[in-house]
């Protein structure tokens, strides 16, 4: 521990901090803008400079360790004047038409100008050239927003491992983007959105659908039904001053019917549909490996998410035969509901509207790949990230604390607390495990609260293992075998143990991948900014919204029963292989 | 800095295929070593006379670093050059030095008698311009280097005179 003083206040702090960090530690707020928890600080944006008695300049906070004996100043007059000089140059480049900004009341530098009470700008100069790249169906870039923290550079290239996003160029010139300022649709971007979910401005966001959304509401030709994603559930409320973990699946349920949804259902349907199919698929491998000898593609990987099935296509396609080939839950959505609840209702496919409520900005993409069109039509027409839903619940002038708890629609509303899981980092992996094990043993998966502690929580690769006994006869090749099992979020990580799978340092038998830190609860369409004490309250009000459930086993759900009764027959049939099922194809990693 | 790196006469009109091949080679002692990027720019660069989207991207994955990464290496330096340039490289230094010592007017003096602009190349492929920022010889500005030569105190009347001899050895060598 090093002693040191801050603001005249004796501090201790631990070897290796940074002066931010010992000022964090003790409550001292100073303001920054380029810093990311648990990265390498870059020190660009100057923020969060402070005084340090002795030295000759003012010191980045964020960079500089603290040392024994440092006597530092963070609210000095020296130290005010910088930080507001700092901020009106940033202001002075920046394109600041704050009013009509995707960011406005939502932005960090709007933000911090308005603590350092900033009135004027005594700056004027140029400003970068407004060049939008809307190339992708995810992500929109707007250059003159941009104040080149570069936290989305670091986001992509250390927590993603797909380094799409660089500064490009010199000095007043620099452009963070892709290689030689190339579009976004010109490299291999998995759009997972985690650049536009640290962005501290408008520089990068989603590209809205709220528009069209509000078009097909207005059509009275069409039947327009949403689903919505777990992880909203638990973050929402924070688009409306709530903490980060406040659970408003209720509210929700009601502000989606006010805005005039024909029917409000739960993407936690087909969560549970999926690990009915991605089960089956899963024990229909092993069988095959165990049992009759096959070469099957083992370890098999989750395929929900769609940044996940980008990355694999552009970077590991030697992997695409080991990805399940269930669709992701939201897919499956579409397809059931213009099929199956379409001819339920008597409304024609092309008739229907479906939109989906995601934490992720990679689903706008998914959702107009070609193959999603099993019902005949485009099975998911729009996505609105819980960011735009909740700029759409304002807009509307829906008082949202206030609204009472409503209840989703049957029979695509019903879902069990297995689903609610698949949000979670470990979550699919601990849904599919209540399923498995009791299909295959006959007994409740024996553990605390049905939770599968070892593959929870925010370690970027977690492993487990469960040793299967007391098959019931059908699955008696089984009995007594190790099934190996691994959970990793967060693309460097995948990139870690896809390479530890190919050195043949690792094996599994099956491993969920989620794209995201933390998974869906921090996605890239989430509310700003997530850092991992919001992943963590997101993560335990999505535990709780599971605990709170009675049903809390995906084949347990009635109302997929009935939907393979009356509909599509049995897990893998045909008709669920041709709705419910896709193929990946390689990509070129231009 | 890697030995006669700047030196662009060395090979010309290699196929994309033959840059390729020779890379390799060229950079295999670079690839391990810390901060070995930029050496192996100027390496392949000094052998190709610029650096094309192939011979970037096999840079790129032989140090293991994103092609945005090399990308905003060579888009930071205006040295690199990602399209083919002319045998002679003329690079006027506006430097501090030079740019107070009329290297504005020298510079302006190139583009007219060339007749092409700053990162443009002559269509006989004899020349290219580039603007260079401080060769570190202050005290002789304004100063501008034709390929390795440093030509100091270059007044912009005598542009052409300077230009001449090039483009006339040129012709000699050839003939």
């Amino acid at each position: 521990m090093y002693k040191l003083t801050i603001n005249g206040k004796a501090i201790e702090s631990p070897d290796g901090a940074t002066i931010l960090e010992a000022a964090r530690r003790v409550g001292i707020r100073i303001p920054t803008l380029c810093f990311l928890e648990k990265r390498e600080p870059v020190g660009a944006c100057r923020v969060c400079l402070v005084e340090v008695a002795g030295a000759r300049t003012l010191m980045a906070a964020c960079s500089t360790p603290a040392a024994n004996g440092m006597d530092i100043k963070t609210n000095s007059p020296r130290v005010r004047a910088a930080r507001r000089q700092v901020v009106e140059l940033l202001l002075s480049e920046h394109d600041g038409n704050c009013q009509i900004c995707d960011r406005n009341q939502d932005c960090e530098l709007q933000e911090l100008a308005s603590e350092l009470g900033i009135r004027e700008i005594a700056y004027e100069g140029e400003k970068a050239k407004a060049r939008i790249d809307d190339s992708t169906p995810a992500l929109v870039r707007d250059n003159s927003k941009c104040i080149k923290c570069r936290r989305c550079v670091t986001v992509c290239s250390q927590v993603q491992g797909v380094g799409a996003l660089h500064p490009q160029g010199r000095g007043f010139d620099t452009v963070i983007g892709p290689a030689f300022t190339l579009d976004l649709d010109g490299v291999a971007c998995v759009q997972c959105g985690q650049c536009a979910a640290v962005c501290p401005v408008g520089a990068i966001s989603e590209k809205s659908h709220v528009e069209a959304v509000w078009k097909a509401l207005e059509d009275p030709t069409k039947t327009v039904v949403v689903q919505t994603a777990p992880a909203i559930r638990a973050a929402l409320g924070e688009c409306f001053g709530c903490e980060p973990g406040t659970r408003v699946t209720g509210k929700m349920t009601s502000a989606l019917r006010t805005l005039g949804f024909n029917g409000v259902f739960d993407t936690n349907f087909t969560a549970d549909l999926t690990i009915m199919e991605e089960g089956t698929e899963l024990l229909t491998r092993l069988k095959k490996a165990l049992v009759d000898g096959e070469k099957v593609p083992l370890p098999m990987f989750t395929s929900c998410s769609p940044g996940w099935i980008n990355f694999a296509e552009y970077y590991y396609p030697e992997f695409l035969p080991n990805l399940s080939t269930c669709k992701s839950p939201q897919q499956m959505f579409g397809a059931v509901a213009k099929t199956y609840y379409a001819q339920k209702i008597g409304v024609k496919p092309e008739d229907m509207i479906v939109v989906s409520i995601m934490p992720c900005t990679a689903k706008k993409f998914e959702c107009q790949r070609e193959e999603m069109n099993d019902s005949g039509v485009r099975d998911v027409d729009y996505v609105l990230t819980t960011r735009e839903l909740g700029r759409m619940i304002k807009e509307a002038g829906i008082d949202f604390m206030s609204l009472e708890d409503g209840k989703m629609d049957a029979p695509l509303g019903l879902g069990s607390g297995a689903a609610d899981i698949f949000a979670n980092t470990g979550g699919v992996m601990e849904a599919a495990l209540r399923t498995a094990y009791e299909i295959v043993t006959g007994r409740t998966l024996p553990m605390e609260n049905l939770h599968v502690k070892p593959v929870a929580g925010l370690e970027g690769i977690k492993e487990a293992s469960v040793v299967i006994t007391g098959t019931v006869p059908a699955w008696s090749f089984l009995e007594g075998v190790e099934v190996k099992l691994a959970v990793v979020h967060g693309l460097a990580n995948v990139r870690r143990l896809l390479e530890s799978i190919k050195l043949g340092e690792k094996s599994y038998h099956f491993v969920e991948v989620m794209t995201c830190p933390g998974g869906c609860i921090g996605g890239g369409g989430q509310p700003r900014l997530t850092d991992d004490s919001v992943r963590v309250k997101r993560i335990a009000a999505i535990y709780a919204e599971d605990e709170g459930k009675a049903l809390r086993k995906s084949h347990k759900n009635e109302a997929v029963q009935q939907l393979y009764k009356e509909f599509l027959g049995a897990p893998l049939g045909e008709k669920s292989h041709h709705l419910l099922h896709t193929k990946y194809k390689s990509k070129p990693a231009l | 800095m890697a030995e006669n790196a700047t030196c662009c006469v060395c090979s010309e009109g290699l196929t994309e295929q033959e840059m390729l091949s020779q890379l390799d080679e060229l950079i295999e002692e670079y690839v391990d070593k810390p901060g070995g990027l930029i050496p192996a720019l100027q390496i392949a660069q000094g052998r190709f006379g610029y650096l094309s989207e192939g011979v970037l991207k096999k840079i790129s994955a032989a140090f293991d670093k994103p092609y945005s990464e090399v990308a905003g290496v060579v888009s930071f330096y205006s040295f690199f050059s990602t399209v083919p340039r002319g045998k002679y490289v003329v690079r006027a230094c506006l430097g501090t030095a030079c740019y107070v010592r009329g290297g504005k007017e020298v510079l302006s003096a190139l583009k007219k008698q060339l007749g092409i602009d700053v990162g443009e190349t002559t269509e006989d492929r004899l020349f290219s311009l580039d603007v260079g920022r401080c060769f570190g010889a202050c005290g002789l500005a304004p100063v501008i280097m034709v390929n390795d030569d440093v030509h100091q105190r270059v007044k912009p009347s005598k542009v052409g005179e300077l230009l001449k001899a090039y483009a006339s050895a040129e012709k000699g060598g050839t003939q």
